[in-house]
């Protein structure tokens, strides 16, 4: 219920325009990965999924942002988010086993494989995190997300969002190739959300 | 509640928006018509707006004037995401963004909303105090790049988005006297007819351009506005209003002259509008973002003529020049 409501508002104020192109909005398991500019890029884009899908859909957030009081613990436990401690990795506990764990054989994931917000237009180099994820689990579609403007509705470093419109682009689902090594795979999923800027 | 003007006259705009859809669909189905899907496509979409922007309007007859101030909000509110949107700012802009949303763009609508009484404040509130509250604190969120560019953005969508459409509603509380001076009452009608006839100034000029235009204005800016869409457009706009001055507190050259005004700011709103999304390298201010049908290409006239339309009544049909002419003869 507070889900529903916090993703009408979430939808309200980013006024976002959802396009699925070359794919279609799906419950099965799958890892959607887009461009990171805004805290709020987890909700926005878990906000833009349907209602079916979304509550079988974890984003992953940063818990230095999401994680610090009591208000935005709530919230984030109302988008199901998949808390991630940017500072505190361990071998034994790598953040890709641990969403591997929450996720199961249910759920899907929302990573930003940038690894943190970026400022500039272009896009950075993707972590390694979601080679990983596709290694480890070779049937997950792995969904290249765009996000346009949200940066500009909550810039880094600001706490109060302008409403302006956002355009979230989902794309052609790709897999991982067998034997494909990381560097191509990343390099691969970078463009593909580079691509959708343009369509 | 309202006297039989009201009904035929709105009943009027009705038949003849069906009579658009209707010939939209007739049109639709001849394939061989000879107009290019491109063509009719903007042909229903603009028929579309103008249902929903009647409908809305009629159904403002009937309710408390709050309401239509709160639907001219609502619009405003989204017209100015859209110009900002598509506006380049900067991250030193957000906080004065914030304020503009979150302050100023209700505040106009609530001192619209609380009557011609609050005319001193909702007149100034944002050409000076938003004028200069905008570039303070833009200054002080210490960002020098491209400063005074940036700040007049922002004013300027504050002005023609939220400032200049918010006196359209605010024609609901003008103490009017027609021009036999008596008192006249039905603002609400004078709302809708101000509408149409915008509405009209649009589809006339559009259809003039279809038929003779030849001599284009600024090809840089519209390749497909001329000078025989604009003054046939402009003229003929005239006399529609001209002929409908019965629905209105004017006589029938009075209610030409006004409708002549609209048709020409109205012309003088889509010009602006379409050099600033030129200059951004966007058609619609629909198509920068998907899905959306781009409320402010249905509302660049309205907000070029309200405030023009609104003023011209306050001046001549109320006791403003009354007044006025008092005082000149007591000096």
């Amino acid at each position: 219920m507070t889900g529903t409501i916090l993703a009408m508002i979430a939808k309200l104020l980013s006024g976002a325009s959802v396009r699925w192109i070359d794919c279609q909005p799906e419950t099965r398991q799958r890892v959607y990965f887009a461009n990171h500019t805004s805290h709020l890029d987890a909700l926005v884009l878990w906000s833009s999924l349907p209602v079916e899908v979304r509550r079988l859909t974890r984003p992953v957030a940063a818990k230095d942002y999401w994680g610090r009081g009591r208000l935005r613990r709530y919230l984030a436990s109302r988008f199901n988010a998949l808390l991630i401690d940017r500072r505190d990795i361990k071998v034994h506990q790598s953040p890709v086993d641990l969403m591997l764990r929450e996720i199961g054989e249910t759920y899907s994931l929302i990573v930003f494989p940038e690894g943190h917000r970026n400022t500039k237009p272009q896009l950075d180099e993707f972590k390694s995190g979601l080679y990983y994820l596709c290694k480890k689990r070779p049937h997950l579609e792995a969904v290249p997300v765009h996000m346009d403007n949200v940066n500009r509705v909550l810039p880094r470093g600001e706490f109060l969002p302008v409403p302006l419109l956002t355009c979230i682009t989902f794309g052609k689902p790709i897999l991982l190739g067998e034997g494909e090594p990381k560097r191509d795979f990343l390099a691969r999923a970078r463009e593909a959300v580079i691509q959708l800027r343009e369509t | 509640m309202h006297d039989p003007i009201s009904w035929i006259f709105v009943g009027g705009v009705l038949a003849v928006l069906t009579a658009t859809t209707l010939l939209g669909q007739v049109m639709n189905r001849r394939a061989e018509s000879g107009l290019s899907p491109a063509v009719m496509a903007t042909f229903s979409r603009r028929v579309w707006a103008w249902w929903l922007l009647m409908m809305v309007l009629a159904a403002a007859l009937f309710v408390p004037p709050w309401v239509t101030v709160t639907i001219f909000f609502l619009l405003s509110f989204w017209a100015l995401r859209e110009f900002i949107t598509l506006t380049p700012t900067r991250m030193g802009d957000h906080r004065a963004l914030f304020w503009v949303f979150v302050l100023f763009t209700p505040a106009q609508y609530v001192l619209v909303g609380m009557g011609g009484d609050y005319y001193p404040l909702y007149s100034i509130v944002i050409p000076v105090y938003g004028f200069l509250f905008v570039p303070a604190r833009v200054a002080f969120s210490g960002d020098p790049k491209r400063f005074l560019e940036r700040t007049a953005k922002i004013q300027a969508g504050l002005l023609v988005c939220v400032y200049c459409l918010s006196f359209a509603p605010a024609l609901l509380d003008l103490k009017i006297e027609d021009f036999n001076g008596d008192a006249w009452t039905d603002n609400s009608l004078l709302l809708f007819y101000f509408v149409f006839m915008v509405q009209i100034g649009d589809a006339l000029q559009y259809a003039w351009e279809k038929l003779m235009g030849r001599t284009v204005i600024a090809p840089h800016i519209s390749p497909n506005k001329t000078w025989e869409g604009f003054l046939g457009g402009v003229g003929s706009t005239a006399l529609v209003g001209g002929a409908l001055w019965w629905a209105t507190p004017f006589n029938h050259w009075q209610a030409a002259l006004m409708s002549l005004v609209i048709a020409v700011m109205g012309f003088a709103g889509v010009m602006c509008m379409s050099a600033v999304k030129r200059d951004r390298g966007v058609k619609d201010y629909g198509t920068l973002v998907v899905g959306h049908s781009g409320v402010l290409d249905r509302l660049d006239s309205l907000c070029f003529a309200a405030p023009v339309f609104y003023h011209l009544t306050k001046f001549f049909f109320t006791d403003f020049f009354t007044k006025l002419s008092q005082a000149a003869i007591a000096v």
